[in-house]
């Protein structure tokens, strides 16, 4: 049996302000238990919240890059549940007039690009954290009432690998608007997801099970995986899906039921009455749109036409906001853009994986990579040398210039050197000669090879190769 | 109409009230009388009428985006009925929304 | 001379300034009338006599600079206090101290006020009598077997009793002026908005608004001057000036234009109510006002839609008491889904449990739009129904209340019966104008009858002259019960 997959994405992002959006309390991660809390985060009886303005701005700066309808006029409503990390017993959230209606992201797998609509964008507050140990459970409420924009997704998405592309377009653009950290190890970005399997064309939906509990994008693809072979091999054996809430465990990569008795979701949403409705007038939000810089998809094709890069090399100098302005900023020195792209792709994106962080964080200004590319493109240093050499720049944070005449890496095309060289190995390796002077062509390389350990590979091969030939006529 | 005593359960469920046989029974009646008596907004033609859930028109009021001093933490858990290490302490919650 | 506990603020202000008293005296004549009384009325829900006293001699500032300077005051339980108990008279607040002060607590102590003690009230303010409190039932000063009406009764019943100078309630739906009217002082709920709400522990948010207890119509006036003003905490409270209510209210009313809603006449109204109310206007009308009927004709909806609309709101508000932060927590084992049910079994009284229910049905799915929408929709007709009078007229003339005060335990069984008893109250809090009862007469049983004026939103100072003028011209206002 053929089964189509789908997917619901809802992600929770808290926004990057500098108070918690009704009240005045700090939003620094990472402060003692409890000490960022006044009555109003604590839902303390007869504390009122007051919306931050901050928080509404990038909020909607959020859905207009997502190309989302914003409202004209939009209002809170209190969502009703009981959980001891919720203070108030309801959450402050959008419902019947949210933030914005429909937008959508383009996502890009396996070489074609997918339109994947966003359902809606809505603000509203976080809540406390929970801790359980043995015999108890724990609740700070340093989180509660940050700022959180949820972004709803269309069940458009089609495949795990298609949820693990959104969230990297996603993430993508929220870094180019700057309004959060986007950070799920530490909780600033969160994921769910609906997933459901259904026979190949038919119509109808099939039962969904909501994922929770993942805690990075490659976690959501691993649970959606494994939740797709799940309900498949459910339906295959005969048996009916149940819809439910299941949870990630990521040590063992499976999906777990949560098996609680759920009491009956009935949220009782009504309109927040101790906040007033907000016209977000069209002038507001074109000053907010002119604020948002050129985002990915078109900078992508920006990157194409100007500098004649690839769709793929286009694609990833973009995919990180950092990168894309760093490789500018090294074009703009080196007008070799594909040269520079090579290198941060390759080495320089090694050298970032092997350190973590990301570029903005490295110790290597554009300014010194192109001096190292021109250093190449000179002849002054080997490519060899400059793969050598980048590690150490880095390390340093000193220029290349200074750090190859120190260590005396500068390339030898002194031919009295080279020839001095060359008699020795010629000397040394009669077997390989020999080889070269029956015709086997390529044992050049080979004495090449002991040219350059010789010189310790500061001699210019080309003209160690020109010489060698021209010795052994 | 007439409310039904499941209907009375399913709602203190909602709102967690803890209730006996006997209190549903007597506030199935009570509520089931005062329904009655508020059946006669049924009457009223409200198409067309905008709700009023605000009664002044106000709209807009924010505050700046600005970090005010929080509550001592001795002050956030002095009335907790349980704490340890600053944190408020529940039974262990095994059930999840 | 006359004991200071029986005088108005303005009259203590006037022997404050010439140093003729000192603050302490007040508050030992007022902790004298409480000793002497208080076991009787049962007014007050808590009172710490050596704090008032050493705040009596922490005074600091000028008499010149602060408007209530000197003068003590009682809180009704539900305005948050930093660090005194504030429970709303319910089991599940029990030894709850605010950790934070409410805008109008912080406002009368940069006013030089002396914060006295809290006064009895319905739990949570559910009630019209007072007899849902968890401390127990507050009697009227004028028949120890009657209610002072509710839910801010004890703060009707201390100031009429002398225990108090003045005090500050709660009104949701008539919870300042029918316990006003019942108990023979005015009381006044200013406009939704003009009062910070921050602080006072919600019952419907929509509706709810800090209002006084006053003697007489002029203290009311000095009291809203100092609690009244935006407040950045408070995103519903108006940024509109605050008048200078005590000098404006002086003002005479001739010409003023006063409606009188022949729907507020109707059978169900006592008789002798209707009689004083009538003769009140009478008055009014010889004081140089110009009184016509007029219409509301959705009036008879109005409880019906408050119903809906405040224990929605209510069964929102009171979901955080659940054990976990603050006040009660039941010790009973089990999980804490089963601690949330057991500590709000346990820690709710009968009426907030029953407006829970109710609420929470109301915003539940499949009633949602049946009830609170649909309530939502005839607000807008009630609303409606105001403006269009108050484009001719300044103010609205009713009685406060159908009824003088009813017998303790009279309507407290039948919840339908309480709530009808708001009738004339209620539309004021649905459509969020000002409104302030005055006494207008007695009953042959010397129970007193109170007189609504309603006004325009933001408008105070015209119904405030209203009964300023009409206070001037007759004595029900002077007179007091003996204990």
């Amino acid at each position: 049996m053929q089964y189509e997959t789908v997917i619901g994405l809802e992600v929770h992002l808290q926004l990057k302000t500098k108070s918690k959006v009704f009240c005045g309390c700090s939003t620094n991660f990472g402060s003692p238990p409890n000490t960022q809390t006044c009555p109003v985060c604590l839902g303390f009886p007869g504390s009122l919240p007051v919306l931050n303005r901050e928080a509404l701005k990038l909020a909607a700066k959020v859905a207009i890059a997502l190309d989302c309808q914003i409202a004209k006029k939009i209002r809170f409503d209190r969502k009703n549940y009981f959980y001891p990390d919720l203070p108030k017993a309801y959450q402050i959230s959008q419902f019947g007039q949210p933030l914005s209606g429909k937008g959508y992201i383009m996502i890009f797998v396996h070489g074609s690009e997918k339109r994947i609509t966003i359902r809606r964008v809505h603000l509203e507050e976080d809540t406390g954290k929970l801790f359980h140990k043995e015999d108890a459970s724990f609740i700070d409420f340093n989180r509660s009432g940050m700022p959180l924009l949820e972004v709803v997704s269309e069940p458009d998405i089609s495949s795990p690998d298609e949820a693990y592309a959104y969230l990297r377009s996603l993430k993508s653009i929220l870094e180019y608007v700057d309004v959060s950290d986007c950070n799920m190890e530490e909780g600033s970005l969160r994921c769910d997801a609906n997933i459901s399997v259904r026979k190949a064309g038919s119509e109808k939906l099939g039962v969904k099970a909501e994922v929770k509990n993942m805690n990075s994008f490659k976690a959501v693809k691993a649970a959606l995986y494994y939740e797709q072979l799940r309900q498949i091999e459910l339906l295959d054996s005969g048996s009916r899906i149940v819809q439910e809430t299941r949870l990630y465990d990521s040590v063992r990569n499976v999906t777990e039921s949560m098996r609680s008795k759920e009491e009956a979701h009935d949220y009782r949403y009504f309109p927040e009455p101790d906040l007033v409705p907000f016209d977000l007038d069209p002038e507001l939000v074109r000053g907010i749109g002119r604020e948002i810089p050129e985002l990915p998809g078109p900078r992508k094709k920006r990157f194409i036409s100007d500098y004649g890069l690839s769709d793929y090399d286009a694609a990833i100098m973009v995919s990180d906001k950092a990168l894309a302005d760093y490789f500018e900023r090294a074009v703009s020195l080196y007008k070799n853009p594909k040269v520079v792209a090579n290198w941060l792709m390759g080495d320089v994106a090694a050298c970032l994986r092997e350190r973590g962080g990301a570029i903005g964080g490295l110790n290597l200004s554009p300014e010194d990579l192109t001096a190292m590319l021109k250093m190449i493109e000179a002849g002054l240093i080997s490519g060899k040398i400059a793969k050598a050499l980048l590690p150490e720049m880095i390390e340093t944070g000193r220029d290349p210039g200074s750090l190859v005449k120190e260590r005396g890496l500068q390339q030898i095309s002194d031919e009295g050197i080279i020839e001095k060289a060359i008699v020795e190995v010629i000397s040394e390796n009669q077997k390989i000669v020999n080889d070269f002077k029956k015709g086997k062509d390529n044992a050049v390389m080979a004495l090449v090879g002991k040219v350059m350990a010789k010189t310790r590979g500061k001699a210019n091969p080309r003209k160690a190769n020109e010489a060698l030939r021209k010795k052994l006529k | 109409m007439a409310i039904t005593k499941d209907t009375i359960k399913y709602v203190a469920g909602l709102a967690r009230i803890g209730m006996t046989g006997k209190e549903l029974e007597h506030f199935t009646g009570q509520l089931d009388r005062i329904l009655e008596y508020v059946h006669e907004l049924k009457d009223l033609n409200v198409s067309g009428l905008e709700p009023t859930s605000h009664v002044m028109e106000m709209k807009n009021v924010y505050r700046a985006d600005r970090v005010r001093p929080s509550l001592p933490v001795s002050e956030v858990l002095k009335n907790a009925p349980d704490k340890a290490n600053n944190l408020f302490k529940v039974k262990k919650i095994i059930e999840k929304i | 001379m006359m004991e200071l506990n029986s005088l108005t603020a303005h009259e203590l202000l006037v022997l404050l300034k010439k140093g003729d008293i000192l603050p302490i005296d007040i508050c030992n004549s007022i902790l004298k009338a409480v000793d002497k009384k208080e076991k009787k009325l049962h007014a007050l829900a808590t009172l710490d006599k050596d704090k008032v006293i050493e705040r009596c001699a922490a005074l600091k500032g000028k008499m010149d600079l602060q408007s209530l300077w000197g003068l003590p005051i009682f809180i009704k339980d539900n305005i948050c206090v930093r660090g005194e108990l504030t429970t709303c008279c319910s089991r599940i607040l029990n030894g709850f101290r605010p950790p934070y002060d409410a805008t109008v607590i912080d406002k009368l102590k940069r006013n030089g006020a002396v914060l006295m003690g809290k006064t009895n009230m319905d739990e949570f303010a559910f009630g019209s009598s007072t007899e849902t409190s968890f401390y127990g039932t507050t009697r009227n000063p004028w028949d120890m077997e009657r209610v002072p009406g509710g839910s801010s009764g004890g703060s009707a019943a201390c100031v009429a009793a002398d225990e108090a100078i003045f005090a500050l309630g709660s009104d949701t739906g008539g919870s300042i002026r029918q316990p006003a009217s019942l108990c023979g002082v005015v009381g006044l709920k200013p406009t939704y908005g003009r009062v910070s709400r921050y602080g006072l522990i919600a019952f419907a948010s929509s509706l709810d608004q800090i209002g006084t207890l006053t003697k007489d119509v002029e203290d009311a006036a000095i009291l809203l001057r100092a609690i009244a003003g935006y407040d950045e905490m408070d995103s519903t409270s108006v940024d509109t000036p605050v008048p200078d209510y005590p000098s404006l209210i002086k003002k005479d009313i001739k010409g003023i234009k006063i409606g009188v809603p022949k729907e507020y006449f109707i059978e169900g109204v006592d008789g002798e109510v209707k009689d004083a109310v009538r003769e009140a206007i009478e008055e009014i009308k010889r004081l140089g006002a110009v009184c016509e009927e007029v219409s509301l004709p959705h009036t008879r909806y109005a409880v019906s839609v408050y119903y809906l609309l405040a224990t929605s709101e209510a069964s929102s508000n009171l979901a955080r008491f659940d054990g976990v932060q603050y006040g009660y927590s039941s010790a009973r084992a089990g999980s804490v889904i089963d601690m949330h049910k057991n500590t709000r079994k346990e820690g709710f009284g009968d009426e907030a449990k029953r407006r829970i229910i109710l609420g929470t049905f109301a915003l539940s799915s499949g009633y949602y739009e049946a009830y609170y929408l649909r309530a939502l929709k005839v607000r807008t007709l009630i609303k409606k129904d105001f403006d269009d009078v108050f484009k001719r007229y300044d103010a609205i003339i009713t009685p406060t209340s159908p009824t003088a005060a009813f017998k303790i335990g009279e309507k407290i069984k039948d919840p339908l019966t309480m709530y009808l008893s708001d009738i004339f109250t209620i539309s004021a809090n649905l459509t969020g104008i000002p409104g302030v009862s005055i006494p207008c007469g007695f009953t042959r049983n010397s129970l007193p009858i109170g007189l609504q004026i309603l006004g325009k939103a933001f408008d105070e100072e015209a119904i405030l002259r209203i009964a300023y003028s009409y206070e001037q011209a007759t004595e029900w206002h002077s007179r007091r019960p003996e204990l």
